[in-house]
């Protein structure tokens, strides 16, 4: 080897190892979406290819999900041999008459049965058919059981961190500040008297504010029906603070069927406001913007508060800060959940500056929809 | 014809574009009038807005071109492109809204869980795009040598700039007011110049224009009125391949399905495009009327090989002095707005897609995408200058014709037929785009066939659009295991109005 060595891919038994760990990364994405007949479809040609036997199926607890290789005629009888399952996870070994066949140069004689195991629970099988089941292949399907195992462990760890999202949102809608509340009905209680017709629109908009915010179905929304919502919010903000509230909105109306998590804009704005008002006195300016980037759309929440030191921020995003803004962390989380980690908050800040908060939103991001 | 003011109306109209891309319409609102923000686009600012992006250089001068021309048969283009909208409003239009598609691309990619058919689908766009694109800037370089007499390759690079600049700058994004806009410029730039020159026409004594005896083709005197009585050969199969091209291919144009995420709902989807036919077809009364007056006042444009330019010529022909001049620069500036609205929103949509799928993640996202739009330019650009001697409109029909070959399969088939898969789709778009394209680069290199080879390669939708749906189909069939798993609920999402309670999810 010496010196040419060194540009190549190493040894012999170097390159069988990454042959082997790209196959496997080949296989892994399609398990990571749970066990189905179509995942099955799709990563069984890359563990046949592990194993390198003549025929390998994928099961679940009760029937075949998918098949690769030669001797297609045993395919029905997979469904009988997950009774041959161990419970404890090993390797079983079919003979030859319990997989019985017409064909004499048949090259299926063997059987290796192996349970898949998430959360101590059989979800399924792998099943290796080869003419002998050497001790060699039966260890490497074991393992391979194993890790197609793992890989199902992580889809199902996907999966709670999404339920655990939607936890998440639950909680959110029931984290309308009380202040918020208390601060409209005082605001609407002192119209009642001097111009009953505004309270009772007041009413109304407070009543379609709630009925939004505590919207039982539908993790997404529409950037119009958020930003429908966010008008009634500041309609109402506007009854207790008048003039001193001024409100910019530029919307691009080519943006507003954008799907956007619901109630992401609402903490930004909320925080908007009270950073506006926060330890200062005269007016205070948001703006609201939403602009078109062909393929994303970009929605901006300033006002030209106090500010905030970045530190603080950074700590709020983190979720480390007790008390901090209401909200930012949640939002964040779920803007990176929903579109990937490029989508997150980005906050712009200085003590005295005022604060920016800008969210990408990209137009189509498959699986979000309402 | 070297006038200063056609000059200035192209002067004028580059100029808007530019203003317009750097600085924008920009709509603030303060909180007295809050709740028109969230206000969606209504379906009849959305047509209008369609209508402008859509109708290209080949529908403002080469439809009067061909039809002055060839004759009645010619018309088949504009009812074609008209009616590709007919089976967009049937099959498609509300479905793709309630997908949440942004592009086809996306589209491909939800229905069919692959993303092997994004990427192929992706490619596709940039090759339509950029068949598209050639005309326009071939048009671009026609006009300008008309009006001031410039080399071809001017024009087509000055359209070329402007697009590249707008996109440097930021603009050419949230265009749906000015788009709506160019349409109803495009309408008067033609609808007003016709309207004098018919009265005239009927001042000189209204002659018929088949009493003209100038024509190429066969397209002789009373022939020229009529359908399907030149001596072309094969005018059976060509009229019936370009109608096959034109009605399927408009639901595949990239900046067309762009447009319709800005719907709202399905049904608003739907009612823009039944709006959008109407814009259609009051516009494409006008070309035909600039063709029949040319066979009598420019006949000369025919033998010359000139006929793309009757629209912008016929009004200085016809009127004598400083009123012609004005008309003629109406034409012009009304050229120059389709030249710019449908590169401007081809460029984006293909600079979308190269920047999205193939600079990766090496590039910071401005630049990958202004790279992507000056690559996006720059190509169509080339192939413009190279290839000449195909007129503006057929060019256009043969990006049509991909169109209908690759993605309007993809796109039937994928709504309507729960069966298709993965390998089916790749397999139809492979097929579909490899017979369209080589029939595509074998008419553009020019290459002199006779019979019906000619004929297949110089309209190949009637085959090819049937070999993608038979392949898309056989191959699905055979690959049933690979069905996409979500495929049941996609389909409830794609066919249930938005108003039905339901659990989409």
């Amino acid at each position: 080897m010496g010196l040419f060595g060194r540009n190549q891919l190493g040894s012999e038994s170097d390159r069988a190892t990454f042959r082997t760990l790209h196959t496997a990364s080949l296989a892994s994405p399609p398990l990571r979406g749970g066990l189905t007949r179509s995942t099955a479809e799709r990563s069984i040609r890359h563990l046949r290819s592990l194993l390198a036997s003549p025929a390998v199926a994928l099961t679940d607890t009760v029937d075949l999900l998918a098949w690769d290789g030669k001797a297609q005629h045993h395919a029905p009888q997979t469904a009988e041999l997950i009774e041959h399952a161990d419970d404890s996870g090993g390797p079983a070994v079919v003979e030859r008459r319990s997989i019985a066949c017409d064909d004499p140069g048949c090259v299926v004689r063997r059987a290796i049965v192996v349970p898949l195991v998430v959360d101590e629970a059989t979800v399924g099988t792998l099943q290796v058919f080869a003419p002998r089941a050497s001790a060699g292949l039966v260890r490497a399907t074991t393992e391979v059981a194993r890790w197609v195992s793992g890989q199902l462990e992580l889809a199902e760890l996907d999966a709670s961190r999404t339920r655990l999202i939607e936890a998440e949102v639950r909680a959110l809608r029931a984290q309308i500040s009380p202040h918020f509340i208390y601060n409209s009905l005082s605001a609407i209680a002192s119209f009642v008297r001097t111009d009953p017709e505004r309270a009772r629109d007041l009413l109304l908009e407070f009543a379609d504010f709630t009925r939004y915010s505590f919207r039982e179905h539908g993790q997404f929304t529409t950037l119009a029906e958020e930003l429908k919502s966010i008008e009634r919010y500041l309609l109402l903000e506007k009854a207790r603070f008048g003039e001193r509230l001024q409100v910019t909105l530029r919307v691009a109306p080519e943006v507003l069927p954008v799907r956007v998590p619901f109630l992401c804009l609402q903490p930004l704005v909320e925080n908007a406001v009270r950073h506006g008002f926060e330890g200062k006195s005269g007016t205070g300016r948001i703006t609201i913007i939403a602009e078109d980037y062909d393929r994303d759309c970009v929605i901006t929440v300033e006002d030209d508060g106090t500010g905030e030191e970045p530190e603080r921020v950074r700590l709020a995003l983190a979720g480390a800060l007790e008390g901090g803004s209401v909200g930012l962390a949640n939002v964040d989380e779920r803007l990176r959940v929903a579109f990937g980690d490029d989508y997150g908050l980005v906050v712009e800040t200085a003590p005295g500056a005022g604060t920016r908060v800008i969210v990408h939103v990209p137009k189509f991001s498959p699986g979000v929809h309402p | 014809m070297s006038t200063g003011l056609s000059i200035s109306a192209v002067v004028v109209v580059v100029l808007a574009t530019l203003a317009i891309g750097t600085w924008g319409l920009r709509f603030s609102r303060t909180t007295s009038d809050f709740f028109v923000a969230s206000r969606t686009v209504r379906p009849r600012l959305n047509a209008s807005a369609i209508g402008g992006e859509y109708l290209s250089a080949a529908s403002f001068l080469g439809v009067a071109g061909l039809v002055l021309a060839y004759g009645a048969e010619m018309l088949w283009y504009p009812v074609g492109w008209t009616a590709g909208y007919l089976v967009l409003l049937v099959l498609v239009a509300a479905p793709l809204r309630r997908s949440g598609a942004y592009t086809l691309p996306d589209f491909a990619e939800t229905r069919l869980e692959s993303r092997a058919v994004r990427l192929v689908s992706s490619l596709l766009v940039v090759a339509i795009g950029w068949l598209y694109l050639m005309p326009q800037f071939q048009g671009a370089g026609l006009a300008l040598r008309t009006v001031t007499g410039s080399p071809p390759w001017v024009g087509g690079l000055l359209v070329a700039a402007v697009v590249v600049i707008n996109v440097f700058t930021g603009g050419m994004r949230s265009v749906t007011f000015v788009q709506a806009f160019q349409y109803w410029l495009k309408l008067t730039a033609l609808l007003v110049p016709a309207f004098f020159l018919l009265l005239i026409w009927i001042g000189d004594g209204a002659t018929p224009p088949t009493a003209a005896e100038t024509g190429v083709s066969g397209a002789l005197g009373s022939a020229w009125g009529l359908p399907m009585t030149s001596d072309q050969p094969y005018v059976l199969y060509t009229t019936y391949s370009l109608i096959m091209a034109t009605f399927l291919g408009t639901m595949g144009l990239p900046h067309v399905v762009v447009r319709f995420y800005t719907n709202p709902d399905g049904r608003a989807a739907r009612r823009t495009t039944l709006v959008v036919l109407a814009l259609l077809g009051c516009f494409y009364v006008l070309p035909p009327v600039y063709a029949a007056l040319g066979r009598l006042y420019a006949p000369d444009l025919i033998t010359s090989g000139h006929s793309d330019m009757v629209v912008l010529e016929l009004p200085a022909r016809m009127i004598s002095g400083y009123g012609g001049e004005l008309l003629s620069a109406l034409t012009t500036a009304g050229a120059f707005a389709a030249f710019l609205s449908t590169s401007s929103g081809l460029s984006i949509a293909v600079a979308g897609v190269l920047s999205q799928e193939f600079t990766g993640r090496r590039l910071a996202g401005v630049t990958a995408f202004r790279i992507a739009a000056l690559v996006g330019v720059a190509v169509p650009l080339a192939l413009a200058l190279l290839t000449s001697g195909v007129s503006v409109a057929r060019a256009v029909g043969l990006a049509f014709a991909v169109a209908a070959s690759t993605f309007c399969p993809l796109l039937v088939l994928g709504i309507w037929w729960r069966r298709l898969t993965d390998v089916g789709a790749l397999a139809g778009l492979a097929v579909g785009g490899v017979l369209s394209g080589v029939a595509v680069v074998d008419t553009l290199s020019g290459a002199e066939r006779t019979g019906w080879t000619d004929a297949l390669l110089a309209q190949p939708a009637a085959w090819t659009v049937p070999a993608a749906f038979v392949t898309m189909i056989g191959v699905s069939l055979l690959t049933q295991r690979r069905r996409p798993v979500g495929v049941g609920r996609f389909l409830v999402r794609l066919h249930t109005p938005e108003a039905v309670p339901l659990d989409r999810g």
